[in-house]
């Protein structure tokens, strides 16, 4: 049973970080209209920042900066590469995302080493909470605190500020907003440095519990994916719900069959898009 | 000009019908060229399984631009197919027995079948949602070869097998340099005469019907669901044969035949040549192939290269090699 339970709250940690990823990719989706593969890319090159930040100003000042390092690189991405192919067909903005995804990787490969690097956190986060419940750390629990407290502001920001308004606004019909005076290329700029700051916090966190490896990206973004399509393209509470519910499953798969717990989230993803083909909490015929 | 007349011309110039003589003229020189490829490969300083990558690649990619190019679904996940061929025809040989026939077979069923299964969860998504649904279930596959360790090698890849004398009527041939490009010269041909053939009849017409417009087609009674899933399922076919091919090759395959980069670079190897046209992706997986060759060579920085050759036609060339050609020509 204790077995059980700590397979099942490792896979929700896991599941935080899918979470945080897509909720990032969604927000892109939504009003960019773009998968960004380049997502994973730049959730590592987070980590990597913060990893070389760490030593200059400690750990609490690269859990802020390093996010906004990784924001700051991501909109010269969305204008520089990303502006050009808006209302083209969406296999070009597939394509330059992904090809930005293998850069990204390769920078961090060249300029971090193929080799994995740990990424050391404050010491009194390492110890467990509870003698009886040892898997849940303080790390374990700052990952969840951290998370709910990025989710909020997510929300805070998109419901309470102009900005946010605007972008669920655009959401709805960028046409409309557009011609009301709100400039939308900087509304979408502005949005996918949101995603991407979200992504660069996701890769601090994910260092913090699974190492930094120039790899981490290419393998976060798949399941990322899943949540998205598993909770519904469209609804950010959606993407959340099921980089959760995934993150679970592949835990719980863990304890009684370790080497299928990849595979059943694809499982999950597939089921559902049988049952409920727009997912969860998602609306139907979006990006089609 | 109405959608239709329109379909059929491009449908037309995205084929190597004969609309003139030209064409017939150079498919003529086209063939003699690959027929002749370990002749002249040795005598510009090149090999001759260089010239066979080239055909395996181009298959594949081929295959796949029957979904991508002429039906209209962004698969992103068409290396789960290719990889399944090229398990297919490796555990067939390990495990089985060496004959090469059963194998390229055993190759091409698993790759396809599984292509027909996956069809009926991704057809009713069209745009980007088929490109992330068929990129995450790709990556099912891919987690299936790592994780059934003991049956596929794991993340070591398959080995434990090699290319065996193929049986024919007047006897057996060993499979070594230019007999094995012959080989796969074969199955090359085999696999694009289908494409061909799919394509100008009209149930390939039908598909370019649904890329341009997929309403209309409704309208006319026709079901674009399960002309997608069937354009799904002929594509996993042909790429499982290349995939099959890339396993003899090699005398090996690796889980990285299956992962998701390897259907982004089918993709852009589409792309790149022009997805429009039949020979397209021919065209595109040939400047893959060299320049692969010649950039591994020269850097470690592989992902780069390809990352910013993805950025430069992405940009700059989005129509492709032939599809830009072919502009110039009709104006």
């Amino acid at each position: 049973m204790e077995l059980l339970l700590f397979d099942a709250f490792n896979g929700l940690i896991v599941g935080f970080f899918y979470a945080l990823m897509a909720l990032g990719l969604s927000l892109i989706l939504g009003l960019n209209s773009v998968i960004n593969f380049a997502h994973g890319g730049f959730m590592a090159l987070g980590g990597y920042l913060a990893f070389t930040l760490v030593p200059i100003i400690g750990f609490w000042g690269a859990l802020i900066l390093a996010p906004f390092a990784a924001a700051a690189l991501g909109i010269l991405a969305e204008r520089g590469l990303i502006r050009p192919l808006y209302g083209r067909d969406p296999l070009y903005s597939l394509l330059l995302t992904f090809g930005l995804a293998l850069i990204l990787e390769d920078i961090t490969r060249t300029v971090w080493g193929a080799q994995g690097l740990p990424f050391a956190i404050p010491n009194f986060l390492n110890h467990p909470l509870n003698n009886v419940y040892f898997f849940v750390t303080g790390y374990r629990v700052f990952v969840v605190i951290v998370t709910a407290i990025a989710t909020a502001g997510l929300f805070a920001v998109l419901r309470f500020t102009r900005l946010g308004i605007c972008i669920r606004a655009g959401n709805a019909d960028l046409e409309t907003v557009a011609s009301l005076g709100v400039n939308i290329y900087f509304l979408r700029g502005a949005n996918f440095a949101l995603g991407i700051l979200l992504a660069g916090l996701a890769g601090i966190l994910a260092a913090g519990q699974l190492g930094l490896t120039p790899t981490m990206g290419s393998s976060l973004i798949m399941p990322s994916f899943v949540a998205i399509i598993v909770g519904g393209a469209g609804s950010l509470i959606g993407s959340l719900l099921g980089g959760l519910i995934i993150g679970v499953a592949a835990g719980i798969t863990t304890a009684y069959f370790p080497s299928a717990s990849e595979v059943v989230i694809y499982l999950i993803m597939a089921f559902v898009l049988m049952v409920r083909p727009r997912g969860l909490l998602g609306q139907e015929g979006l990006f089609e | 000009m109405s959608v239709e007349t329109e379909t059929r011309e491009r449908t037309r110039a995205g084929s190597s019908l004969p609309a003139w003589s030209g064409e017939r003229l150079r498919f003529a020189i086209f063939a003699a060229v690959l027929l002749l490829a370990p002749v002249w490969l040795p005598l510009i300083g090149s090999y001759t399984d260089l010239g066979t990558r080239v055909l395996v690649y181009a298959l594949a990619a081929m295959g796949l631009n029957l979904l991508l190019g002429f039906t209209g679904g962004l698969s992103f996940g068409h290396a789960a197919y290719f990889g399944l061929g090229a398990y297919g025809t490796g555990l067939m040989l390990r495990y089985v027995g060496p004959n090469m026939w059963l194998a390229v077979a055993a190759g091409v069923l698993l790759g396809g079948f599984a292509a027909t299964l996956v069809g009926p969860v991704v057809m009713r998504r069209r745009g980007i949602y088929f490109a992330m649904i068929t990129i995450a279930i790709g990556q099912m596959f891919y987690f299936i070869a790592v994780r059934w360790n003991n049956f596929t090698g794991g993340e070591d890849g398959l080995t434990g097998f090699q290319r065996e004398p193929l049986a024919l009527p007047g006897g057996s041939v060993t499979l070594t340099g230019p007999h094995f490009y012959y080989f796969v010269l074969f199955f090359f041909a085999v696999g694009v005469f289908l494409l061909w053939r799919v394509l100008n009849s009209p149930l390939g017409h039908a598909m370019v019907g649904a890329r341009e417009n997929s309403r209309r087609l409704e309208f006319l009674g026709i079901r674009v669901e399960r002309l997608t899933w069937i354009s799904f399922a002929i594509s996993g076919f042909v790429t499982a044969l290349a995939g099959s091919m890339n396993a003899l090759l090699n005398n090996f395959t690796s889980p990285l035949d299956l992962y998701w980069q390897l259907s982004g670079y089918f993709v852009i190897i589409c792309v790149l040549g022009g997805m429009r046209n039949f020979w397209g992706p021919f065209v595109g997986a040939a400047i893959y192939v060299i320049m692969q060759d010649y950039a591994s060579t020269m850097t470690k920085n592989w992902l780069s290269v390809i990352g910013v050759m993805f950025m430069l036609v992405v940009l700059f060339f989005p129509r492709g090699l032939l599809g830009v050609l072919a502009r110039r020509r009709s104006g």
